[in-house]
């Protein structure tokens, strides 16, 4: 399974929908993630990859990590991926 | 009715291990955060805290006191010894029964869960010392208050997050009100700074690895605490026959509930609980000078109160001073209220207000007089003290100069 593939599984179980439902266009809103779940969708990729996501839920706009889209947040796990096998 | 005074207050916080010290921190703005000194502090994260340092438990306790008195206990019976000899309450006969201890405390004996199960787990021990259940169990301050002082009255422990000692301190409160007890020993106590209490907090990613800036725009989360406050409520009659100084009188209090979200605060609660304090005080808005913050410094609780401030207030939002004392001391969670009380007794009996330091960058959703950096004179007559947990749980307390 694709790193892509393996968030989106994730995602899709946070939001209690089909993967196919989940888009990398997609917003953690419109997908109805709230906050909470938002915070249980990062620890689920961690232990996932074994990655650390350097994310804080009160600044959520200045963490390194973007969580804006479904793309954007492969795109970071993608990164953190590559700079931990480095 | 009957009326209700505090003669007496006690505490141990990463400011001061007495009312004396820690008011004198507040007064000058200093800040009790430092970095956390406990084993396998290295794994985690989050290594900053308000931890209570130069503290050594063999000079306050013998080793029979030891073995079941848990870091919580600990803080408590020293803020309980301050608060008491203070008040110059002695409790035999009549007042011993018509007196007790409630107590606010969240996590319980952390630090000896988190020692007992490293000895099992990770040592893969098979025996623990026979008193890890009456170390560890919340209620063990508040019963060890009672042996010590032979309180014989309504004894518990209240446990509701963050708001916990407001919520006990609102419980003894009604006690002296209602004719039901003469004096009861109130506030809370927490200590959860062990690599397991942390560990846990890190989780929810609502912690500051750098400092607690209530208020501020730049601010980045909570930062934990430990310690005790610990106050002597009496009833007025009796405290004014015996000739008790009185510090303060607590003049209202209101608790409700969001019953909305587990974590996240609700601007309708807070302002709802605010108000209900006001109303059982019978006070108006413009007569409140000071409201201790609960200002937690993370992005969601401190512009929520803010709102609520605002909404209740009115106009008289942009002259009322808010601050909030985490910044100094840190979040004591289930201890906090009881901590944070001291700062309201400053303002009331010496008329001077505890700032909110660290604060660097002006809010718009947080645009109220935060006592920004540096303390404040100012005669005040109200001040109130807030207290929103997670759960959704709220109390607030109204006291009056005295």
């Amino acid at each position: 399974m694709s790193i892509k593939d393996k968030v989106i599984a994730i995602i899709a179980e946070q939001a209690v929908l089909e993967p196919s439902d989940v888009t990398m266009d997609s917003t953690l809103e419109s997908l109805g993630i709230d906050s909470l779940g938002l915070v249980e969708s990062i620890f689920a990729i961690e232990e996932a990859f074994d990655i650390t996501v350097p994310f804080n839920a009160n600044e959520p706009d200045q963490s390194d990590f973007d969580i804006s889209s479904v793309a954007s947040i492969v795109a970071g796990i993608e990164k953190l991926v590559t700079e931990q096998a480095a | 009715m009957r009326r209700v005074v505090i003669t007496g207050a006690g505490t141990v916080n990463a400011l001061g291990q007495n009312v004396p010290d820690t008011l004198e921190a507040m007064r000058e703005g200093r800040c009790g955060i430092t970095d956390l000194e406990f084993p396998d502090v290295e794994r985690l994260s989050i290594r900053i805290g308000g931890q209570i340092k130069n503290f050594d438990e063999n000079e306050r306790f013998n080793r029979q006191q030891l073995a079941l008195y848990d870091r919580f206990t600990q803080f408590t019976l020293i803020a309980a010894r301050e608060a008491i000899a203070q008040s110059g309450l002695e409790f035999t006969d009549e007042l011993s029964a018509r007196a007790g201890v409630v107590l606010g405390n969240s996590g319980g004996g952390m630090t000896t869960l988190d020692e007992n199960y490293r000895s099992v787990y990770e040592e893969g021990k098979n025996r623990v010392h026979p008193f890890v259940v009456p170390k560890l169990m919340n209620n063990a301050a508040a019963s060890h208050v009672s042996m010590e002082f032979n309180l014989r009255g309504p004894s518990f422990t209240v446990s509701s997050a963050c708001a916990s000692s407001n919520h006990a301190m609102s419980q003894a409160f009604q006690m002296i009100h209602g004719g039901f007890c003469r004096a009861m020993i109130t506030g809370g106590s927490e200590s959860m700074l062990c690599f397991g209490g942390v560990k846990a907090w890190e989780g929810l990613r609502v912690m500051s690895k750098d400092a607690c800036r209530p208020f501020s725009a730049n601010r980045n989360g909570m930062v934990q605490g430990e310690g005790a406050g610990v106050f002597v409520f009496e009833e007025y009659e009796h405290a004014r026959k015996r000739g008790a100084t009185i510090l303060a009188e607590v003049v209202g209090f209101a608790m409700t509930s969001d019953a909305s979200d587990i974590v996240m605060p609700s601007k309708m609660g807070a302002a709802r609980t605010i108000a209900g304090a006001l109303n059982d005080a019978k006070i108006t808005p413009d007569q409140v000078g000071y409201i201790n913050a609960h200002g937690t410094g993370t992005a969601a609780n401190d512009k929520t109160e803010c709102a609520a401030v605002s909404d209740v207030f009115g106009h008289h939002a942009d002259k009322v001073m808010i601050s909030s004392t985490k910044a100094m001391h840190g979040h004591l969670i289930g201890g906090t209220g009881a901590v944070e009380l001291l700062a309201c007794i400053m303002a009331l009996r010496d008329g001077v207000i505890a700032p909110t330091i660290g604060y660097e960058e002006f809010d718009p959703e947080c645009a109220l007089d935060v006592v920004p950096n540096e303390a404040r004179e100012a005669r005040i007559d109200y001040a109130l003290s807030n207290a929103f947990a997670f759960g959704g749980l709220n109390s607030v307390l109204a006291l009056k100069r005295f």
